[in-house]
């Protein structure tokens, strides 16, 4: 795995927050490497910081000391013009153009090209609303009127328009009900394999978090905690690892990462 | 990495025109303007003749735009020769799998456009009854302050006077000085030429007092509140908090447009008594400068110019405003809907609609107290 190219590189990551005089340190020293291809899922506890790291990825953030590089250049680059191509963003709640219909929210970053005719916009919209199954009918509609996993369906359609070879995602399945939940991970499975992605993904969710990753990334007490496919995380005695995977839920989880690896 | 430009070339090879692509065949890349007048140029002529090879292999990458682009030259369907690595054909695979007709939207025929506007008359009719509602629902709400005022939204109404009316004295404090200056050095030019300088009093008295002070601070607070109250609300729309409310069973009419109203109510004739004052005194100096008429005469003259029923008039009217700015304002705001470009618009239209009907009322006063206080 190591061999293959580093989309994401972090590197003693340290991401400081100043409020009201008072500094909190939401990581700290945290390294993590993701090669190409990977889908890597980003898990901890609510507030240990795994929102924080998708937006220093993104460059939302600024590190504190430390370096994030993904495709090559620093994260600090990635707003800028073209940014579109690099990397998809779907956010938790899709944060889709409320003005805007599907079809010309997914159309947006290749409309801002300016350049492409209008008719090959919308056709190449149309594909991607398609791709990530939504019927046509839904090109006209607005945001406001679809179903909680339509507006994922759309957002994904948006992030995926320029083609990035980086997709990150915010709790793909927060808010969706179970089939709808499976329906978006299976669509989220095959996409990562037909369109050669590489995939980091921040979730709370166990179901998805074992469908769906390669690799799982574990942040506690400020930095990764352990590494490693389901089965080599959920062997590390650390006390998060062990509420999480093993807690409530463990016997759930447990049938679930059998079921995989049979069907694997 | 640096992606290569992306190319295409029309070969003649011995087995005939051979359309050879090559570079990075993706949106941003094909974007470039100088690359896609060319591009586009070369494809038209490669996709209006006949029996063209297509050869793919020479491409670093191609994107689903690029594979678009070339399905669409292609009319839809597979070239006779074409010659892709694996990557490519799942590519163009995809591209041929998920493209279809797009639904388009039917353009308005002329009798749904005839239809449209009967629609726009009963939406001015919609919005009619929804005001009435209001203000029938603001009539029953201080019936029950009344009842009980100790349960009343004091809290509320503290802070909207304070916003409504504290915070804006120095916008109106100057506006209504500088019109006051204006409105003396207009009137001297005109009064010095029949040499009745000394009525710089009455014209300034009567006019900044039963008109221009009242209307001046209600197109203020109109902008200024009106705007903020239909946001506020429109907010609470977007962010579900109003759906909130009506979950808990708090009534909207009396915890969100009755402290409104009434802090209207109460601000706008104060607002209007200051904004008057500075009028006054800007006109009062402004006379001084130009007539020389002293501000001790200015102060002797006003009393006898202006009739104490004026001031009744202009508080009685500022309160009419005040309470159809925030009707207004509410009743845009409650009428958001939970998108961005709706509460932009229900922003607008609420600061046009409070300041055209506190115009309308204006005239309406005109009218029927014509014999007040002149």
């Amino acid at each position: 795995m190591n061999t293959r190219r580093a989309v994401v590189e972090i590197d003693k990551l340290w991401s400081v927050f100043h409020s009201r005089g008072v500094d909190t340190v939401v990581h700290q020293d945290l390294s993590l490497r993701i090669a190409a291809g990977e889908l890597l899922s980003v898990v901890g506890g609510s507030g240990s910081g795994k929102t924080v790291l998708l937006r220093q990825l993104l460059g939302l953030e600024t590190p504190a000391r430390g370096r994030v590089t993904v495709l090559g250049a620093d994260a600090s680059r990635m707003g800028r013009a073209g940014a579109a191509s690099r990397v998809g963003m779907l956010f938790q709640h899709g944060a889709l153009f409320s003005a805007f219909s599907v079809l010309d929210n997914i159309a947006f970053p290749l409309r801002e090209l300016k350049t492409l005719p209008a008719d090959l916009v919308r056709d190449a919209a149309m594909v991607k609303l398609r791709m990530v199954g939504l019927e046509a009918s839904a090109a006209h509609k607005m945001p406001a009127d679809l179903s909680g996993g339509m507006v994922k369906r759309a957002a994904l359609a948006r992030a995926l328009i320029m083609d990035p070879p980086l997709l990150l995602l915010d709790e793909p399945t927060a808010g969706l009900d179970p089939g709808s939940a499976d329906a978006f991970c299976a669509l989220l499975k095959s996409l990562h394999q037909e369109l050669n992605l590489t995939v980091v993904m921040v979730t709370h969710d166990l179901d998805t978090l074992l469908a769906l990753s390669t690799r799982i990334a574990v942040v506690a007490d400020k930095h990764i905690v352990a590494e490693g496919t389901a089965a080599q995380v959920m062997a590390q005695p650390h006390p998060f690892i062990q509420a999480y995977f093993w807690g409530e839920r463990g016997q759930r989880a447990r049938a679930l990462l059998h079921d995989s690896s049979k069907a694997g | 990495m640096p992606e290569a430009t992306p190319t295409l070339t029309l070969h003649t090879r011995p087995t005939g025109r051979c359309a050879v692509l090559g570079g990075c065949w993706s949106a941003a890349r094909l974007a470039d303007p100088g690359q896609w007048s060319k591009i586009s140029q070369t494809l038209v002529l490669a996709g209006s003749s006949r029996g063209v090879q297509w050869d793919l292999l020479a491409l670093t990458r191609l994107d689903h735009t690029g594979a678009q682009l070339l399905w669409n030259t292609w009319g839809r369907q597979w070239p006779m020769q074409l010659q892709v690595n694996p990557a490519q054909q799942a590519m163009l695979q995809r591209v041929a799998r998920f493209s279809g007709a797009e639904l388009r939207l039917a353009p308005m025929s002329i009798g749904q456009r005839f239809l449209k506007l009967g629609e726009q008359l009963w939406l001015l009719w919609d919005h009619l009854l929804g005001l009435l509602a209001l203000t029938g629902q603001l009539l029953l709400d201080l019936l029950a302050l009344v009842r009980s005022p100790r349960c009343g939204p004091w809290r509320d109404m503290s802070g909207h006077l304070y916003r409504i009316g504290a915070t804006a004295l120095p916008v109106t404090a100057l506006v209504g000085f500088m019109i006051g200056i204006v409105l003396a050095y207009l009137m001297s030019r005109q009064l010095r030429q029949f040499g009745a300088d000394t009525f710089i009093v009455n014209i300034l008295g009567i006019g900044l007092i039963r008109e221009l002070g009242p209307m001046l601070a209600a197109i203020l607070i109109a902008g200024r509140s009106g705007s903020a109250i239909t946001a506020q609300i429109g907010v609470m729309r977007v962010t579900e908090e109003l759906d909130a409310m009506r979950v808990m069973g708090i009534a909207q009419g009396y915890r969100l447009v009755l402290p409104r109203a009434l802090a209207c109510a109460v601000a706008m004739p104060l607002i209007s008594v200051w904004t008057t004052l500075a009028a006054l005194l800007g006109g009062m100096l402004a006379a001084d400068a130009v007539l020389g008429v002293t501000p001790a005469y200015f102060f002797a003259t006003l009393p006898r110019a202006v009739e104490i029923g004026n001031l009744w008039l202009a508080l009685g009217k500022s309160m009419v405003f005040g309470v159809l700015i925030a009707l207004v304002g509410c009743h845009y705001g409650l009428r958001v809907k939970p998108n961005t470009e709706s509460l932009g618009q229900g922003t607008t239209a609420s600061v046009v609609t409070s300041i055209t009907v506190v115009l309308l009322v204006d005239a309406l006063f005109a009218v029927v107290f014509k014999n007040v206080g002149i």
